[in-house]
């Protein structure tokens, strides 16, 4: 087992117990946004998606990675435009929200 | 892949960045602004991951021309699309992120050369992102026709599909072994994928259209995971803690979203719930009598009551008729009439919904009331309210241990002295159960599409 596996597995079992702990108690109303934030999150695999697409070679693995690419950009920038439409609505609606911090 | 420490370092930031902007949308006070960081994290992460690539121009171009089709697609959709239509566009937001997924896994796997033997952890991490990546695509596909109804929305069952399901997963598993041991070429991993496909469309059929947001939470998770197997694949830590991160949060989330509904989610994932049965209520042959009322002597009734409670669902929100909701409600209070409107966990078709959509008529946050909060206020309301909404007053869920909805809570519109139902007609609601409340002596329908009606008892009450 090299080096970088060791790694890429202790980041994996971190991010694992930071997942659980990151989001406590969650007012039911936010369930909607949380998931669709956490939805535009995933959307990173656009970065996958990228490295791939410098790696193919030949029409067949480079045209799978071009749909890869377009796909993960559709889920990396409607999900952010989404949960911020949702969350937009939102603001200003808590009195004590503006005024301190 | 190896990365210089410039390139780690930038990838740290972007993953504190998902970090710290996942756990403010956990928080109603920080939401929109724990989105926004996350969002910074992405664009760092694809920025730096401009930098790292060692491209040709040609792969460059095409990487760009992607990103230009992409981008618009997914942030018009997101501009246009309708407040009531959120869960099917998240779905497919989560469906082509899954897609994207097992596509960058099954490249990686097709550019190991033939007769060679691709390291085990290589292999493994491309057979699970292809397969969960895969299931999350279809699945998605599914609830997506589902919620936009151009399938039907109750569960899809047939003899044998649990086992059958099951022998797909079975078939998957063995599958999978075969090609991390190297027996099958790419091939092998086609016909993964292929199955993969299948079983998601299989695994959503049987689930019924209200439950489709905890199928959606959980398919969510499922693309999470399959992102941090990418990250394996192509040695790459923001994917591992991106995915990781949504994969775990988003296991808890579907845990949250179940316990709201008041059921497990074994008995949500594998029930078939809200297949369309005869109700004991209704037996055979038994019309029952349901008594109408004209939307005159319910205006009337609703400006002489002290206390009016608004059971809100999602006929309301079909109809855009939150605005005129509003309208009635800031009506009735002019006369002095206490209104609150009493939010169910799953009210719409996703758990907080409802709390968006009259956000959006800009109703005020403290007449929004919890179910736990308003519950105890039903006894002591001259009229509940329900518009559009026919499930989540369902008192079989209370009384009849036999109904698919038992043991959900529900909101207690039954103890009010009267309640009024607006529906367009007798129609069971989005689980299929007859609403034996409808046929409470103490209930009036006003049928009618809830925008028209609205209009029509504001003005019954302006002229009580």
């Amino acid at each position: 087992m090299n080096a970088q596996l060791v790694n890429e597995i202790s980041i994996f079992v971190l991010a694992v117990f930071l997942g659980f702990e990151v989001i406590s108690k969650v007012p039911t109303i936010l369930h909607t946004p949380l998931m669709s934030g956490s939805n535009a999150i995933h959307g990173v695999i656009l970065v996958g998606a990228m490295v791939i697409m410098s790696e193919a070679t030949g029409p067949l693995q480079i045209g799978v990675a071009f749909v890869a690419v377009i796909l993960a950009t559709i889920n990396m920038v409607g999900g952010y435009v989404v949960t911020d439409r949702m969350l937009e609505m939102f603001k200003s609606r808590n009195p004590r929200g503006g005024a301190r911090s | 892949m190896h990365l210089a420490p410039y390139i780690v370092l930038l990838y740290l930031l972007a993953a504190v960045l998902f970090i710290v902007g996942l756990h403010q949308l956990s928080s109603p006070k920080h939401a929109r602004s724990g989105n926004l960081v996350a969002a910074l994290g992405a664009l760092i992460a694809v920025a730096t991951t401009i930098a790292l690539l060692h491209h040709s121009t040609l792969d460059l171009v095409l990487m760009v021309v992607a990103i230009i089709i992409g981008a618009p697609v997914g942030a018009v959709a997101a501009r246009a699309v309708k407040m009531t239509a959120m869960p099917q566009m998240v779905a497919s937001f989560n469906g082509v992120g899954g897609g994207a997924a097992a596509l960058v896994a099954l490249v990686e796997f097709l550019r190991v050369p033939a007769h060679s033997s691709p390291p085990l952890v290589l292999s493994i991490s491309v057979v699970f992102a292809v397969v969960i990546g895969a299931i999350s695509f279809a699945g998605s596909a599914i609830a997506y026709t589902k919620l936009q109804e151009l399938m039907r929305g109750t569960p899809i069952t047939y003899p044998g599909q649990q086992p059958v399901n099951g022998a797909v997963a079975v078939a998957i598993v063995v599958l999978g072994v075969l090609v991390v041991l190297g027996t099958l070429s790419s091939l092998g991993l086609w016909l993964l994928l292929l199955l993969a496909l299948i079983l998601g469309v299989a695994f959503v059929l049987p689930i019924g259209g209200a439950d489709m947001p905890v199928v959606i939470s959980l398919l969510n998770a499922f693309t999470g995971l399959a992102v941090a197997g990418d990250g394996f694949v192509v040695g790459n830590p923001v994917l591992i803690v991106g995915g990781t991160l949504v994969g775990a949060s988003g296991t808890f989330l579907t845990k949250m979203m179940s316990d709201a509904m008041g059921r497990s989610l074994g008995n949500l994932l594998f029930g078939a719930f809200g297949k369309i049965q005869v109700s004991e209520v209704a037996g055979p042959g038994g019309a029952k009598s349901v008594r109408s009322g004209s939307a005159e002597d319910i205006g009337t009734l609703l400006a002489y009551s002290q206390r009016v409670i608004i059971v809100p669902g999602y006929g309301l929100a079909v109809a855009q008729a939150q605005h005129v909701a509003r309208e009635l409600a800031d009506t009735l209070e002019k006369r002095g009439v206490t209104v609150d409107y009493a939010i169910h966990p799953v009210a719409g078709r996703m758990p907080g919904h409802m709390n968006v959509l009259l956000a959006e008529a800009n109703v005020p946050y403290e007449q929004l009331k919890d179910m736990d909060e308003v519950n105890d206020a039903f006894k002591n309301a001259d009229v509940a309210l329900v518009v559009g909404a026919n499930d989540v007053v369902n008192p079989a869920a209370r009384n009849s241990p036999g109904s698919p909805i038992y043991g959900m809570p529900i909101l207690n519109a039954d103890e009010a002295r009267n309640i009024v139902f607006m529906k367009r007609s007798m129609r069971p609601g989005f689980a299929g159960i007859d609403n034996e409340l409808l046929y409470d002596p103490k209930t009036v329908m006003l049928f009618g599409d809830a925008k028209d009606s609205l209009t029509k008892l504001v003005a019954a009450v302006k002229a009580a």
